[in-house]
């Protein structure tokens, strides 16, 4: 399947990856071959066959309710990018 | 010093023999004097120097560990309290870590001392180790040559006697593809063997860790001690962990090896062809027995992997966003393009080119057809597993269609970068445990390494198959020539 | 000229009452300072992974049973991937495909006719943190104490056709979570949230209109005006010929009307798969029958009792059963009291709900325990104090003056029932007052009062009334 322009654009903003044009051609051109190489899939019929998302037919294990972490902010915002008074900082959100 | 298997090693300390903090001293010697492999991101000498000295002080106490005062590489994957955590990547490249992980833990328990951390390719993507932020490996055996990936940092080290063992991690063949590459043993055990916590995922349902060493043997005692249960990771598997150096040399006389068609046909070059063939008559002499068995989804497995994995990836790497940790951008007017020009800027093309796959895969409307497709397929690959380990004890066959390819070689042809993995991808898919071993050399003097694919948390019996091998052979022991001493 | 009939669907996000997250283990406490309840895998450090935690699906089951829906053994967490910076992974883990809870229903009552309204599904998920947006040099601080936090989020049928009935079917069902005390309700704090979705449509016609989403709205007032706002301005639009777009609008307290969100209309294409860190959720017969059995008597149930039980009347039953503590209270009381269940009723809803409202409490902090007021109720059926004295009491008591008992000793406030003393008093009464007698006896029967009042005055409210009336008549009509 080949991909145009507007359409590795519009992945490249559901991803938030900012591309400039000629990176968008680039990546239409590569991913446009590898969605053909992908494609091979299709010569095997899997009608009626069950999705396997997980390796083992395991279960969710549930833990107990029970509090077992404290007050790390200090440690973790020592490697944030922008903090104040206990917050992460970002660029103003417009709502 | 450095060609000592581990069990070798921990005898020299345990007897006090030989200090830790010798032995740590001198792989930090080789490792700066062989830095031009760049196969390690980040070494802590200091921090080396200091988890020797109390390992040093358990073995005096006499209360040590099987691998306490053992000096071991981790790929920069494992996040590692107090230490850069990069995982090959510009957006992690300032990220200290503020916890372990549980690799990391359940060693530093037994007073291993951590070397340092090792380079692979970016986010664990890649088969050369050429994506990495970092820049690439060269392959010991070959400096021209890639030490293969995304665990390159971690063979190459092993390889060249820069660190007794390693820890990687295998997605797609992350461990078996770049032991086989630089001539060491490279386990990925079962999924859900060894906890996944806190190591920096790339595709969840598929992602393993698992030892690079010297030998079967280094590999069954680096496993054991990290092995396990875990609460902290809703994957793993919760059963008892065997003994693995228990049945090691146990008779496989009468077992039943199964030789995949689909792993010896077109594609595979001669020489690995022939040196498995090699490896294939000594087990045979040893009175195991050699059977075809069909894996007819096998041509599959790539096409099928190149969608999950991605898709996984794409949301796994959604909380790189600058925010709470790592790279930010430096200009930026807004959120959208604050995420978008960090993302841009902190991710290299091979994770951009995997993004934009995945957040293709599962957009609405393809979903169906790549995803849910995929899905499907991958249930067909784990029932040939099954099917043939209804007939065969394991399945063998080459780990890689080639030897290790020159750098650069492929870094412009991602199809032919992926097919690299053609044999190792299928027991990442069907969740089973497989080792790579070096089973000799090819003509240019290359590693060739021999893929043992077992049946579900049957990694004792994995083992013993290699280490039968590695007691009739040497080709483990080999070193690259120039690190011999 | 067209008459137009909405069409509501409500989705209500429940935070439930877990000590601990829902993926894990730290604190859920509200307001701590911000991040400090925030662990590694709530920030999304890299390499954490999600543990799930029991009690949330034991409280998804419990409302499933409640709302007799199915309960999915399999349920299966997805993610839904959208980029925000409250939503540290990137990703919300919630429910898609495969709900713990399926369809189940809720009965509301409005004008005295019954409804049933259908519950689609309920799904268990993640809360997001919170965006800050004072400004910080021109920045939003973002809080993630609230990242997850569990939720239920319980999606209607659009089976409602008017705000009143969106409203009845949500207080249904705050009533309903605290009972199965499952979510602590508080609206303020953000527990307990709503979205609607409205839209209308022609009288008559099945297909339904273009819908638009209210989000956020914090309270049952709000809830019932934005609502009846929206509905004029679609009424208004396509009354002019206009369309309805299909978008999120917010409500605005402050002018009373909703406006559209844009900057959330951003293409969403949210590529839910199913979480690979997360198996499928198996929950056992056994696990489901254990919640069954854990189930409280719940509120419908409870008022039918009540009506059965206590010989309440349908409005009394009603307001009894609000809540569990206000049951409790008065079933406590009843049971204490050799009153009648009516008078506690009455209690009730006068003179404590009065003291409540007007300090704005809630019946787990009255200062007057379900005990004292039986007691006091007690002491106006044994005759030792009248209605009024009573209420006198309870005020005290509402101060904290101490117990009925202490309070009549204390004040002095013990009826007077002595027959002799009461005609005593009265006597002096009448010889004061020829002319009202004689007024009386010309017909003007009600300088009655006027006698009465005399002898409380003389007692200081304390005679017994029906005695006073009763020897005064005797007295009078002699």
């Amino acid at each position: 399947m080949a991909l145009d322009h507007q359409t590795v654009r519009e992945i490249a903003e559901l991803a938030h990856l900012e591309l400039d044009d000629s990176e968008i051609d680039q990546h239409a051109d590569e991913l446009s071959r590898i969605l053909g190489f992908i494609e091979q899939m299709n010569q095997v019929d899997t009608t009626g066959v069950e999705p396997l998302a997980h390796p083992h037919d395991g279960r969710l294990r549930l833990r107990d309710d029970q509090v077992t972490e404290s007050d790390q902010r200090a440690s973790f915002q020592r490697i944030a990018p922008a903090t104040e008074a206990g917050l992460y900082l970002v660029p103003r959100v417009i709502e | 010093m450095h060609t000592k298997s581990l069990t070798e090693l921990s005898i020299d300390l345990i007897q006090q023999k030989l200090s830790s903090t010798e032995l740590t001293q001198h792989f930090l010697e080789r490792i700066d004097l062989h830095r031009q492999l760049n196969a390690f991101i980040t070494v802590d000498a200091e921090r080396a120097l200091d988890q020797a000295r109390a390992a040093d002080r358990r073995l005096g106490r006499g209360t040590p560990a099987p691998l306490t005062g053992i000096p071991i590489a981790h790929k920069d994957i494992f996040c590692t309290e107090g230490m850069l955590t990069s995982c090959g990547s510009r957006i992690l490249s300032n990220f200290v870590s503020p916890y372990n992980a549980t690799m990391i833990e359940k060693l530093r328990q037994q007073d291993t001392v951590i070397l340092g951390k090792t380079n692979m390719d970016e986010f664990a993507m890649g088969s050369s180790n050429e994506t990495s932020y970092y820049g690439p490996v060269a392959n010991p055996w070959d400096e021209s040559r890639v030490p293969g990936g995304s665990s390159g940092g971690s063979a190459a080290a092993v390889s060249a006697g820069l660190a007794p063992a390693a820890t990687g991690t295998d997605t797609g063949g992350s461990i078996r593809q770049p032991a086989s590459f630089c001539g060491v043993t490279g386990f990925k055990p079962s999924y859900g063997r060894v906890s996944r916590y806190g190591m920096v995922a790339f595709a969840s349902s598929l992602d393993q860790a698992g030892p690079l060493t010297r030998s079967a043997q280094d590999a069954a005692l680096l496993l054991q001690a990290t092995a396990g249960f875990d609460p902290r990771d809703s994957t793993s598997v919760d059963r008892e962990t065997p003994d693995y150096t228990a049945t090691l040399t146990a008779d496989i006389s009468g077992l039943k090896i199964g030789l995949p068609k689909q792993y010896f046909g077109q594609g595979l070059d001669g020489q690995v062809e022939l040196v498995v063939r090699e490896a294939l008559a000594h087990y045979e002499a040893l009175g195991a027995r050699l059977m075809d068995v069909d894996l007819p989804n096998s041509a599959l497995c790539v096409p099928c992997y190149y969608v999950l994995a991605p898709s996984e990836a794409s949301s796994n790497l959604s909380r790189f966003d600058g925010v709470r940790y790592g790279y930010r951008t430096q200009q930026y007017d807004d959120l959208t393009q604050m995420y978008a020009k960090t993302r841009a800027e902190g991710f290299g093309a091979e994770v951009k080119r995997r993004i934009m796959i995945g957040t293709y895969a599962l957009s609405a409307g393809y979903y169906d057809a790549y995803y849910l497709k995929a899905q499907k397929l991958r249930r067909l690959i784990a029932d040939d597993f099954r099917r043939a380990f209804e007939q065969c004890d394991v399945i063998m066959g080459p780990t890689t269609p080639t030897t290790a390819f020159t750098l650069g070689e492929k870094t412009d042809d991602p199809i032919a970068m992926y097919l690299n993995d053609i044999y190792t991808i299928s027991a990442n898919l069907a969740g089973l445990p497989a080792i790579s071993i070096p089973a000799g050399l090819s003509g240019d003097g290359m590693p060739v390494g021999l893929h043992i694919i077992g049946r579900y948390f049957d990694e004792p019996q994995i083992l013993n198959f290699a280490h039968r091998l590695q007691m009739g052979t040497d080709w483990h022991r080999r070193s690259p020539p120039g690190y011999t001493s | 000229m067209t008459t137009w009939e909405p069409v509501i669907g409500l989705e209500v996000h429940v935070q439930l009452l877990t000590r601990s997250k829902i993926f894990s283990g730290a604190a859920t406490r509200f307001g701590s300072a911000p991040n400090t309840q925030a662990c590694a895998v709530d920030i999304a450090l890299p390499g954490v992974l999600p543990v799930m935690n029991s009690e949330a699906a034991r409280m998804a089951v419990k409302f499933g049973l409640a709302v007799a829906a199915r309960i999915n053994q399999t349920s299966i967490f997805a993610r839904k991937n959208y980029f925000y910076p409250d939503l540290p992974k990137g990703y919300q883990i919630s429910q898609y495909e495969l709900p713990i809870v399926g369809g189940g229903h809720l009965t509301i009552s409005t004008n005295g006719n019954d409804k049933r309204i259908g519950i689609t599904r309920a799904h268990l998920e993640e809360d997001a943190g919170k965006s800050l947006h004072e400004d910080y040099h021109g920045m939003t601080g973002i809080d993630l104490n609230r990242a997850g936090t569990p939720l239920l989020e319980i999606v209607s049928e659009p089976d409602m056709r008017s705000p009143q009935e969106a409203i009845a079917y949500l207080k249904k069902l705050h009533t309903l979570v605290r009972y199965l005390e499952i979510c602590d309700g508080n609206m303020q704090e953000g527990s307990f949230r709503c979205d609607a979705n409205v839209s209308i449509r022609p009288l008559g016609q099945t297909e339904l209109g273009t819908r638009t989403e209210l989000k956020n709205i914090n309270s049952f007032r709000f809830i019932e005006r934005a609502i009846q706002y929206e509905i004029e301005r679609q009424i208004e639009i396509l009354e002019d010929g206009g369309q309805i777009i299909q978008e999120t609008r917010l409500y605005d307290p402050d002018r009373n009307e909703t406006r559209s969100m844009r900057s959330k209309e951003e293409a969403h294409d949210y590529r839910y798969f199913p979480d690979p860190d997360l198996p499928p959720m198996i929950l056992h017969d056994d696990f489901i029958d254990s919640v069954r059995n854990s189930l409280p008597e719940l509120p419908d149930a409870k008022k039918q009792r009540f009506i059965e039980q206590y010989g309440l009347n349908d409005e009394d039953a009603v307001q009894l059963t609000a809540t569990k503590e206000l049951a409790d209270y008065f079933e406590t009381a009843t049971s204490a009291t050799q009153g009648s269940a009516k008078t506690v009723a009455n209690w009730i809803a006068g003179e404590l709900s009065g003291y409540l409202n007007k300090e704005n409490k809630d019946i787990t902090e009255s200062p007057v325990g379900a005990g004292q007021l039986a007691t006091l109720i007690d002491r106006i059926h044994d005759r030792t104090i009248s209605g009024k004295i009573a209420k006198e009491i309870f005020e005290s008591m509402w101060n904290g003056e101490g117990d009925t008992d202490t309070i009549i000793e204390k004040k002095g406030l013990k009826q007077i029932t002595d027959a002799g003393a009461i005609e005593k008093i009265i006597d002096e009464v009448l010889a004061k007052s020829e002319k009202q007698q004689e007024q009386y006896k010309s017909g003007q029967t009600k300088v009655f009062g006027y006698f009465v009042g005399q002898v409380m005055k003389a007692t200081k409210g304390k005679a017994n009334p029906q005695q006073v009336n009763e020897i005064l008549k005797r007295k009078l009509d002699a």
